[in-house]
């Protein structure tokens, strides 16, 4: 059943990657991306690392994707014939009709070779919040402090970027 | 089967068959109170009291034309109401009814809340784009900037929650308040935390979202039938599963106030159904304040809102948490 959901997850994420570079409407691409993301976050949670699958849904999924349908929704980038897709209910049933058959496919052909992967029971103990921040700001203290440093001092950019801009054409 | 599969796959079926019909007691107990505040009579013609209404109004729902614009995005279009729903219905997952009656008890349960309360933006935000309308589209927007900008007080005033705690564990938060309640230990995360749920609701006076002078019905102009039904029924959800959240993390869960010092050792069975009644009790006091602060507190400005998220409630939300944690280390 694991390894089932994780064929079923990874081909949905790749068809999902696929679906995203090819699409031509901006807001579909993101779309597509978002479930990719999912997708991704239910495989780390077959991996036994929750953390990672709720942080995966919470930044990428929650707020990043929002944000990034916010832009393209706010500066209307695909044009108006874009808008009415042609992207209907009968082909996203098909698209996951389709991930469906194919994972099942390629979990058949991988039990028949003998190349299906196996998750330890050891790793349920690598992903939990306790064991992950141990190991955080214990051994990879001094990592940790300079990334958040390093974002801190990326966000202060960026505001002041925004802010001085704003002010620039208020001057104007 | 599995055994504790079997009674999480049973547990999942008894929340859902209460959450579904408690939006609809919800939306009667809201047209009933928001008369008696405004000195009128509310629904009271549909069986005894009016409480039939609910069936009344979800048939007229059903029998209304299903309209979808031309124009508008049909996938998007018949997906955004789902949404909403499917986060609420969510949620009640990692929520415990009782030190024994619960879901699932997830070892990151309070992130879990957050990524799904995360996720329900897509909801409206689609709904608005989808709609290809000028009024969705712009309540569509404020949507997502709402509740961009709210989630971050939200997610550190439950940081704060946890630091009481020390787990992320939901059941591990409510344990932690059989004395004293979180409302009592932490009084301003309290606040922030049920002015960023209100917030998340899109509740007055934070409904910005559907304004109806400036944008007739906000994100959900073009809705009609059952896709607005769905809408309808998902913004009542979230107020329930709102109350439901601030009850379990800041009103004490199932704990009755001070019940460490004086509540006796009761049997499992006992302490389950007290438990539940609790719960019950609770929650729909804080639905009756949802609903009270919604017919007594006129709208904000949408440029007030921005400003009272970003620069009121997140750095004092910050203070409160950065404060707490030197008092509970030194402690």
């Amino acid at each position: 059943m694991e390894i089932y959901l994780f064929i079923l997850f990874a081909t949905l994420a790749v068809a999902a990657a696929v679906g995203m570079i090819t699409s031509k409407d901006t807001v579909n691409s993101a779309l597509f991306l978002v479930v990719n993301l999912i997708s991704v976050a239910g495989i780390f949670l077959l991996l036994r690392a929750q953390f990672l699958a709720v942080i995966q849904i919470l930044v990428y999924g929650g707020a990043i994707m929002v944000l990034f349908l916010f832009v393209i929704m706010l500066l209307n980038l695909s044009s108006e014939e874009n808008m009415i897709s042609r992207f209907s209910v009968k082909y996203a049933i098909a698209f996951l009709l389709g991930v469906v058959v194919l994972s099942q496919l390629l979990y058949a052909i991988a039990s028949v070779t003998g190349t299906l992967p196996y998750v330890s029971p050891e790793m349920e103990r690598v992903g939990t919040v306790e064991a992950l921040g141990d190991a955080l700001f214990s051994t990879y203290m001094l990592p940790v402090l300079v990334t958040a440093i390093l974002l801190t001092a990326a966000v202060v950019g960026a505001i002041l970027l925004a802010q001085r801009k704003f002010s620039g054409k208020e001057n104007k | 089967m599995d055994p504790t599969l079997f009674s999480t796959l049973v547990m999942l079926a008894v929340v859902l068959l209460f959450l579904m019909p408690s939006a609809a007691v919800t939306v009667y107990a809201e047209r009933r109170v928001s008369a008696f505040i405004q000195n009128r009579y509310g629904p009271n013609r549909v069986g005894p009291m009016g409480l039939f209404q609910p069936f009344a109004d979800v048939i007229k729902l059903f029998l209304k034309e299903d309209i979808i614009p031309t124009g508008a995005n049909r996938f998007l279009y018949t997906l955004a109401p789902m949404i909403p729903v499917t986060t609420a219905v969510i949620t009640v997952g990692v929520i415990p009814f009782s030190e024994h009656v619960y879901i699932a008890d997830l070892n990151i349960g309070v992130l879990y809340l957050l990524a799904v309360a995360s996720l329900s933006v897509y909801g409206v935000t689609l709904a608005g784009w989808a709609s290809n309308s000028k009024y969705s589209l712009l309540g569509g927007l404020r949507a997502a900037a709402q509740m961009i900008s709210y989630e971050l007080p939200m997610g550190v005033a439950l940081a704060s929650v946890i630091l009481f705690a020390g787990s992320l564990s939901v059941l591990d938060i409510v344990n932690s308040q059989d004395i004293w309640w979180n409302i009592f230990r932490n009084p301003i995360g309290f606040v922030i935390f049920t002015v960023a749920v209100f917030a998340e609701a899109n509740r007055t006076p934070f409904d910005l979202v559907e304004a109806e002078q400036e944008l007739v019905g906000g994100f959900h102009t073009e809705y009609s039938s059952m896709k607005f039904g769905t809408f309808f029924l998902a913004e009542y959800m979230h107020v329930v599963i709102g109350s439901m959240l601030i009850t379990t993390f800041f009103f004490g869960g199932y704990h009755l106030p001070f019940a460490g010092y004086w509540l006796p050792e009761m049997s499992v069975l006992a302490k389950s159904i007290l438990d539940i009644f609790v719960f019950i009790a609770k929650t729909v006091f804080w639905v009756f304040v949802f609903i009270w602060v919604r017919w007594t507190i006129p709208r904000f400005k949408y440029n007030q809102l921005m400003r009272l998220g970003w620069t009121r409630m997140l750095p004092i939300a910050i203070l409160n948490f950065a404060v707490l944690a030197v008092i509970l280390y030194y402690l």
